[in-house]
């Protein structure tokens, strides 16, 4: 399993894509936060970043991956290897790489800028959202042979989680407005990855107060332990679930 | 002419040493004959002077009764030792100065403060150093009073527990200027206090309000600062209120504005700094009023109007950093906006007369949705948002079409 990972890790440092997507978040994250002249308004800029390219990249560069790989991965397949050793590797070495990137790109600038619990919050959620989207993309990779297809299908997928999902949640929010909805909204919300790391980072800063009765309602869900617990608990099956259905798949399918 | 006014000066010599044949300067104090400030004051008669030397003072309740010069040497310290009211002045023409006093007792059916004056007129209070106290200075039906120079300052947590720092109820022709308050309940209370003046004062950290102010009605607060209290200031049910060149800072919390303004007519806010305010301005039921060269910056909203205002003019305003520039809760605008900067104003300038061609919409579409449904709060600054108000920005069909600037100025005022 290690030298597969060691072969994966390293086909995609060649590929210089991850280079340059590390260059890109350096210099937009020094550059927001050189533009400022409020820390915390960096951040929230960086959040925005974190919350937008971080998902698109790791879900469009590792269903690209997954197929472009597909004779190697054949080539794998008729060596003595087990099915789930090839792609819990792939799997690996796509989010090792990508969450190094992250941290080397967003982390040391946040870290330079923002050294405090905040800032280490804002990297722990890079790392899940890289984590969570390679897992996505990996199950919309193998339920699809078409490259074009898996490749719109993940794109789709970023689109849902980044902007559609919002949309329900600002369409129920109209609809049920006569209810006490925050704690069913909040619930809803955490469904979405990119939005549970949204508020957890947001409640952190400043900013929250503009929340109001709202952000109070989620500060006490997520500022208690069950409510980080949770939280925790629901990214971590994000990637999880995906990648266990996805590895199901693997095993079975025939290529 | 030359000998009358030698006449002149010779006779108002004479006169105003007149006077001071009649009242005398008594000296009381632990070293001294007279050893405690209430004997001083009974043997006292009106307009003398009584001169209290340093020392730990426990006199209970000091009641002035008659017209008194009372001036403490080193802040001599009285102290009420949490079960009295230190000093009740109770007499016109009655000056106070250079005591600290502390420890004043605490009951919410008599509300004892430090220093409490009781239906008087023309009395001085100044130069007091005020500490742990219930009340520090309270004045009910007070006229042409002055309270200067006091520093009053108290460690309260709790709003029921702790009174407010300067208290004036019914009263007219105050003068407040040049205090330091901190840790009360409110910094400053007004209830039915009229044409007065509240200048220079510095209000921080109280539990409630810096400024508190009701039913007064003619009275203008000018250069004051009121810094990280807990809800900001608050103006409520009055007319002819002038608030000039006051500086509102980092009044940041849930429910902290740097004015909240109800039920307010005829006023002027001019010249105002309001800076790191989670709301700079809320106005509600505020009518006929102006709003001129203030500055916002940094505030999460600039101004909140609610739509039960009428004609308040907003014009010649700086507006820069802040989250939401303008919020108001339905569409029906009766305020004018008028050449204010901007700084998220993106409209160009053809003809480089410093007023853009383009009118400036200071709402949101966001800010109309929360004001409307708070739940949606829940995506604040995602990425949705920023594209819908983007786009409102382009075709405006949501937020009220009256609200706009129709001259923004594309350059800062100098203020």
């Amino acid at each position: 399993m290690n030298k597969i990972l060691k072969y994966v890790i390293l086909d995609i440092v060649r590929n210089k894509i991850v280079l340059s997507y590390i260059a890109f978040l350096f210099i937009i994250t020094f550059g927001v936060f050189n533009l400022e002249d409020n820390q915390s308004k960096g951040l929230l800029s960086t959040l925005n970043l974190v919350l937008f390219i971080v998902p698109l990249v790791s879900i469009i560069f590792s269903t690209v991956y997954i197929y472009n790989s597909s004779e190697f991965i054949e080539l794998l397949l008729s060596q003595p290897l087990k099915r789930k050793t090839i792609w819990l590797s792939l799997f690996y070495g796509l989010s090792i790489s990508l969450i190094i990137a992250f941290v080397i790109g967003t982390g040391i600038p946040i870290l330079i800028f923002f050294p405090d619990f905040t800032g280490i919050m804002m990297i722990i959620v890079g790392v899940f959202l890289s984590l969570i989207f390679v897992s996505i993309s990996l199950l919309a990779a193998v339920y699809t042979r078409d490259k074009a297809k898996g490749i719109g299908i993940a794109i789709l997928l970023w689109l849902y989680f980044a902007l559609v999902f919002d949309g329900i949640i600002l369409f129920l929010t109209f609809q049920l407005a006569d209810y006490p909805i925050e704690k069913l909204i909040m619930a809803i919300s955490s469904l979405n990855p990119i939005d549970l790391s949204r508020i957890a980072v947001l409640l952190r800063l400043d900013d929250s107060a503009l929340m109001g009765y709202t952000g109070a309602v989620f500060k006490e869900f997520l500022g208690s332990v069950t409510g980080i617990v949770i939280s925790a608990t629901i990214l971590i099956l994000w990637f999880l679930v995906p990648l266990y259905f996805s590895l199901r798949k693997f095993k079975n399918k025939d290529l | 002419m030359k000998p009358i006014i030698i006449r002149l000066i010779f006779f108002s010599i004479l006169f105003s040493k007149s006077f001071t044949v009649f009242s005398k300067t008594i000296y009381a104090g632990k070293n001294q004959k007279i050893k405690s400030i209430n004997q001083a004051i009974s043997i006292a008669t009106a307009y003398d002077s009584i001169i209290i030397t340093e020392g730990k003072y426990f006199e209970k309740n000091i009641i002035i009764n008659k017209p008194l010069v009372l001036i403490g040497k080193n802040f001599p310290l009285l102290d009420g030792e949490k079960k009295y009211e230190i000093v009740s002045i109770k007499s016109n023409e009655v000056i106070f100065t250079g005591f600290k006093l502390q420890n004043s007792g605490k009951a919410t059916m008599t509300d004892p403060a430090a220093i409490k004056v009781y239906n008087s007129k023309k009395v001085i209070i100044s130069g007091n150093i005020i500490l742990n106290s219930y009340f520090g200075i309270y004045i009910q039906y007070g006229i042409d009073c002055k309270i200067k120079d006091n520093k009053i300052i108290a460690h309260g947590t709790d709003e029921q527990q702790i009174g407010n720092a300067i208290h004036c109820w019914k009263s007219d022709s105050l003068i407040i200027s040049g205090n330091y308050t901190k840790g009360h309940r409110d910094g400053i209370y007004f209830e039915f206090v009229t044409n007065s003046v509240i200048w220079r004062n510095i209000s921080k950290k109280n539990v409630r309000y810096g400024l508190h102010f009701m039913f007064s009605h003619n009275d203008s607060y000018i250069s004051n600062v009121f810094e990280n209290n807990g809800a900001g200031v608050a103006v409520m049910f009055t007319n002819n209120v002038k608030m000039y060149n006051n500086f509102f800072i980092y009044n940041w919390g849930d429910a902290a504005y740097g004015i909240l303004l109800k039920e307010i007519s005829d006023s002027y806010i001019v010249g105002n700094h309001f800076s790191s305010n989670t709301v700079g301005i809320y106005l509600e039921g505020v009518s006929r009023s102006v709003i001129e060269k203030n500055i916002f910056e940094k505030n999460g909203w600039a101004l909140k109007i609610q739509a039960s205002c009428m004609e308040a003019n907003i014009n010649f305003n700086n507006f820069i950093g802040n989250t939401f520039d303008v919020g108001t809760n339905g569409t029906l605008v009766m305020n004018n906006f008028n050449s204010n900067y901007w700084d998220k104003y993106e409209g160009y300038d053809l003809n480089r007369n410093g007023i853009g061609d383009v009118p400036y919409r200071p709402i949101s579409l966001f800010s109309m949705i929360i004001e409307k449904n708070q739940p949606a709060l829940i995506l604040f600054r995602s990425i949705m948002v920023t594209l819908l108000d983007k786009s409102e920005k382009l075709i405006p069909s949501l937020t009220p079409e009256n609200l706009k600037d129709e001259k923004p100025l594309t350059r800062k005022i100098n203020l």
